[in-house]
């Protein structure tokens, strides 16, 4: 069964046999109340404000007057937001395109290799599992100490292995750190993809496969002509999924390079810019501005998850 | 951020919770030794999963081995094992860098969060299930909506908000917070196991006379309860590890959870190397448990949609 994207949620057959256990209006309301206020108050409420931000001039945190687009002109226009702007989304791209190719050929290889395990299965799920779950603060954190220029131990072990020229201050280089991070992310990122892939593989119905083998298909056939088309929406996900969280990528940066995304500038990211421009610069607009940013970052973030979206369902058709 | 990526997989896939295979997979068994394959294959398989094994654990590995050395060890001996043992950095970080602080609060807001958010959309899940009311479909859909979007990127009113009610440094608003921020996954998760629920049990338990509030307390939580499990682990992960809320949120160095925390103290502490490898090893080690005793939850609350 090739798993549809998306499938329909299976609805219950309501016959009339069945009315009874449906609730009235009165008694569903005081089950969906708690969560609703919860969600409108917190969630709901900050979303409409947050945009509604972006189109005032504001002085520090009083309202001053409608501004209309002012606020996004500055941000995309004015120095120093141009700028940092630009640089701070080619960051994210490059975080979007190492960590996709990582998981689409380390990932996945690892994850069909896995699943023709059965004893040991589990225990290699559990252990490249295991960085995705642990805190990215703590995983940058963990990286800038293996990377230390003075006991660092990547550096040890190049060193050990006779790449003395290889020891570099990682860190210290801005066109090297960029890649540390990018490094990081994906390597973090893997153990996500690989047990999206294995329950994706684990779907593909055995049969498929061995009928195709019997028809003297070669593993390689096997794999372009059976798995990959089967595999096309899990790819799919995973690619929206990578691409929101390479943009809104932050805790890995802020560990391995600071709030300003140091050295130069050469670590920032988009969410670093937002947090900068709303909570540390001395702009007394500094409210509306960072508004209009995370507006524009939202939509920019959900426009393209639709569009790889579209397009993959389109690739999805025509590999069949 | 908070609310896990791995939690949107669930509304664009969008399908039945994993459902158990076991007959399948001892169908396999037998087969599987077969296909295993020829020998030079095998073993460029394990050489490869091996090898990406250790890339994977080593660094995590050699943070719990630092944090047991001495800062001389670390020094001459960049891969030096810890012996002997050296327990004197956990117990400085815990006490004089406020890790116990961290660690309690990160406690405190991670269960209360939890618990929130379960609670309440257990309820709104069953409701959503049960209901043929278009306005609660709507308000579902719109809980739905909030698993895809980027929740996070309105702080902003968030905190003046809660700035104005003077309950920044307060975490009690965190627990608020992360409440609400669970709802879109459980609700979502917990609505479809509801709803693959046979509805004979509740109506026989509505016919002997239980009211919806009776026919779900005691015939459909009990139900419920594997559903529930995923997602009280899985909510755990997200919030335990959260540095942005906190980072904005929480002013005041005493309400600070463990991930901001470790901002504070790399900033602090950047020369004391083994503490440092301490602190990120408290931070972590409680993940790891829960990690190691609900393997299963995790791994299901992270493929939930995928598995058919």
């Amino acid at each position: 069964m090739a798993i549809a994207l998306p499938p329909r949620r299976p609805r219950l057959i309501r016959t009339a046999s069945h009315a009874g256990v449906h609730m009235r209006f009165g008694s569903t309301l005081v089950f969906v109340l708690p969560a609703l206020l919860l969600f409108a108050v917190l969630i709901l409420y900050p979303m409409l404000a947050a945009l509604s931000y972006s189109f005032f001039g504001w002085q520090g945190t009083n309202r001053d007057g409608f501004v209309g687009f002012g606020n996004y002109i500055t941000l995309l226009t004015r120095e120093p937001y141009a700028s940092e702007l630009w640089g701070g989304f080619s960051h994210n791209i490059l975080l979007f395109i190492g960590a996709f190719i990582f998981q689409n050929s380390l990932g996945l290889g690892i994850a069909t290799l896995l699943h023709k395990r059965k004893r040991s299965k589990r225990f290699f799920q559990t252990i490249f599992a295991l960085p995705y779950l642990v805190s990215p603060m703590v995983i940058g954190y963990l990286w800038s100490l293996m990377l230390s220029p003075l006991f660092g131990p990547v550096n040890a072990i190049l060193r050990g292995v006779g790449l003395e020229g290889l020891a570099l201050p990682w860190l210290g280089d801005p066109t090297l750190a960029i890649w540390v991070v990018v490094f990081v992310t994906a390597w973090q990122w893997l153990g996500f993809p690989i047990l999206l892939y294995g329950a994706a593989i684990a779907g593909i119905p055995e049969e498929i496969s061995e009928a195709v083998s019997l028809d003297g298909a070669s593993a390689f056939q096997r794999f372009r002509y059976v798995t990959l088309p089967l595999l096309t929406p899990s790819i799919g996900i995973i690619t929206v999924l990578t691409f929101i969280g390479s943009m809104e990528a932050m805790a890995i940066p802020f560990a391995l390079g600071g709030s300003s995304g140091s050295p130069a500038g050469a670590t920032d990211v988009m969410m670093l810019l937002f947090y900068r421009t709303a909570f540390e610069s001395g702009n007394p607009n500094s409210v509306g501005i960072s508004s209009a940013l995370a507006t524009v970052l939202f939509i920019f973030i959900l426009a393209i998850s639709v569009g790889i979206t579209r397009v993959i369902r389109r690739a999805e058709r025509k590999l069949y | 951020m908070t609310t896990s990526l791995a939690e949107k997989t669930a509304v664009i896939a969008d399908a039945a919770p994993p459902q158990p295979s076991r007959g399948r997979d001892r169908g396999r068994k037998g087969r599987n030794r077969r296909e295993e394959g020829p020998l030079a294959g095998r073993i460029a398989s394990n050489v490869f999963l091996w090898g990406y094994a250790i890339v994977a654990i080593w660094p995590l590995l050699l943070m719990v081995s630092n944090a047991l050395r001495t800062q001389q060890q670390i020094a001459t001996e960049p891969l030096g094992l810890p012996i002997p043992l050296n327990f004197t950095s956990f117990q400085e970080a815990w006490v004089t860098a406020s890790f116990e602080t961290y660690f309690i609060n990160s406690v405190v807001v991670t269960v209360g969060s939890v618990l929130l958010s379960t609670v309440v959309s257990v309820m709104a899940a069953y409701a959503f299930a049960r209901t043929r009311s278009r306005f609660f479909h709507g308000i579902e859909a719109l809980f739905l909506s909030g698993l895809m979007l980027p929740v996070h990127l309105a702080i902003l009113p968030l905190f003046f908000m809660l700035d104005q009610l003077r309950m920044t440094s307060n975490i009690f608003s965190l627990i608020l917070v992360y409440g609400a921020l669970g709802i879109p996954f459980s609700t979502f998760v917990l609505a479809v196991f509801f709803r693959q629920l046979p509805l004979e049990l509740e109506e026989a338990a509505r016919l002997d006379g239980a009211g919806p509030f009776r026919a779900f307390w005691s015939v459909m939580l009990p139900l419920v309860r594997p559903a529930l499990a995923t997602v009280i682990v899985f909510r755990f992960v997200p919030i335990w590890n959260d540095f942005f809320y906190p980072l904005i949120l929480m002013r005041d160095r005493d309400s600070y959870t463990l991930p901001v925390g470790l901002t504070r103290f790399f900033g602090e502490y950047s020369t004391d190397w083994p503490q440092l490898f301490a602190g990120l090893t408290i931070a972590t080690i409680p993940l790891v448990i829960v990690f190691l005793l609900a393997t299963k939850q995790i791994i299901s609350g992270l493929t939930s949609g995928m598995s058919k």
